[in-house]
């Protein structure tokens, strides 16, 4: 599951900056386009994407770095919904 | 003083575009030009509103709103915005205000404000315009140290819109890593309201210049995250506001169509109905093609709102775009068409003319937004 929500990150990133070119372990931040609507839509994608809400607290800088941290979040929060 | 002089009881109807148009028409319609005049917005007005359910219907059941999807809301303030764009104002900013502290507020501030906020009781509004920053919101100079377990806010904003009568500001303040956004009640001790009077549009919104001088908040007056997140409570906040002032400005032109075509039908010019002269006849088919465009435009940003989908923010920049430019350039026309009883006091659409220069200020002016809808060109193209 982990690489088809990974591809799916870089796919939207890449909708909204096509000259983006990352993998899925590179830091977003480094490409010097992240600013707060891009945040926004970023946790919009993700919270309809995958049906999920994120918590304030999981709202980090560090969850949001990479693909794969976010990968990483997206599974807690669907593990907190099952339980 | 101008009282709300409808005597007839408010009851609570579903909400929907035809109640809160009836509601209008009685209640707001016949009084908007004299609140105008006097500057403000008379208090049973404000009670009205709350027992038709208008301040915050979006808000969960639990906490005394209807659940109200984004579309609905968006009929809802253009309703308002036909009457009067003041008191659509109060309605943007209340509805900033506690659409923030639902999305981001922790279990605890939903439910110490919450339920206040979608009666009316309390009223919220939306500091951050500042007598030096107004749509750069990175020029914000209103801090929030850290300081005995909580914060300690100093600074002064600006063109706050309902800042007289409000009762809970959400304040943009910068913090020691990023802007934060805090919410402070009116009659905390350091703040300091002076009313802002005689200005070009929506004169009864009641705008305040306020003052935190050495206000000490608590940990719990932060809203949302802090650190790198925390600017999205600002972009959300504003987006919100940005799709209220579109809808109000669709209210505009759809006031502005309806008081030309009433009397284009009844004035005559040298024998002739106004409403038979092509020249007329051309003002009014624009302003039923741009009231339509632009209604369908924030209907579309409403629906991807209800959707949850990050283009909501895109779309609502370009109706909130059309809308306003439409308002101004149909207001003008109104005026037009009525000639010298269009710049007098006896048709309200002067009001209009005025109220509509503010929407292309108000949430992003015309010149930001063209600039962020460019941007978005430019990614479409080089998808």
């Amino acid at each position: 599951m982990s690489d088809s929500v990974q591809s799916r990150i870089l796919g939207f990133i890449k909708t909204r900056h096509p000259q983006a070119d990352i993998s899925e372990s590179e830091d977003i931040f480094s490409l010097g386009f992240i600013n707060s609507l891009f945040a926004m839509e970023l946790v919009m994608f993700i919270e309809k994407t995958f049906a999920i809400t994120i918590p304030n607290d999981e709202l980090k800088i560090d969850n949001f770095r990479t693909a794969n941290s976010m990968a990483a979040l997206i599974d807690r929060q669907l593990a907190v919904s099952v339980g | 003083m101008t009282s709300l002089l409808s005597e007839a009881p408010v009851t609570r109807r579903p909400l929907d575009r035809a109640a809160v148009r009836d509601f209008v028409d009685e209640h707001i319609v016949p009084y908007a030009d004299a609140w105008d005049r006097d500057g403000y917005i008379p208090e049973d007005l404000l009670v009205a509103m709350g027992e038709a359910g208008l301040w915050a219907p979006f808000l969960a059941p639990e906490y005394g709103g209807a659940g109200l999807d984004m579309v609905t809301l968006g009929e809802v303030h253009e309703e308002v915005g036909r009457g009067c764009s003041s008191v659509r104002s109060l309605l943007t900013v209340h509805t900033m205000a506690s659409w923030a502290v639902q999305r981001w507020g922790t279990p605890e501030q939903r439910e110490r404000w919450l339920p206040e906020l979608a009666s009316g009781r309390l009223l919220g509004a939306f500091c951050l315009s500042e007598p030096g920053a107004g749509s750069d919101a990175t020029g914000i100079t209103t801090t929030a140290a850290e300081h005995r377990g909580g914060y300690l806010l100093n600074g002064t904003k600006k063109w706050t819109t309902n800042g007289q009568r409000a009762d809970l500001y959400l304040v943009f303040a910068r913090t020691a890593t990023s802007i934060g956004a805090f919410l402070v009640p009116r009659r905390t001790p350091g703040v300091t309201v002076r009313p802002i009077h005689d200005m070009l549009g929506t004169r009864s919104s009641m705008l305040a210049e306020i003052t935190f001088s050495d206000v000490e908040l608590g940990p719990d007056a932060l809203l949302g995250p802090s650190g790198f997140t925390s600017g999205m409570v600002l972009t959300g906040v504003l987006d919100l506001g940005r799709y209220s002032v579109a809808t109000g400005s669709v209210g505009i032109v759809q006031a502005c169509l309806e008081v030309s075509a009433d009397y284009a039908a009844r004035r005559k010019v040298g024998g002739q109905y106004l409403k038979d002269l092509p020249l007329i006849q051309a003002k009014l088919s624009d302003m039923v093609t741009d009231v339509r465009a632009a209604r369908l435009l924030v209907r579309e940003a409403g629906r991807l709102k209800d959707a949850g989908d990050a283009s909501t923010i895109m779309a609502t920049w370009v109706a909130k775009y059309f809308a306003s430019v439409a308002a101004t350039r149909h207001a003008a026309e109104a005026v037009q068409i009525l000639g010298a009883n269009g710049c007098s006091p006896d048709y309200p659409v002067a009001r209009f003319y005025r109220d509509a220069k503010i929407m292309e200020i108000i949430e992003g002016s015309s010149e930001i937004q063209r600039l962020t809808i460019a941007g978005e060109a430019y990614r479409e193209c080089a998808r």
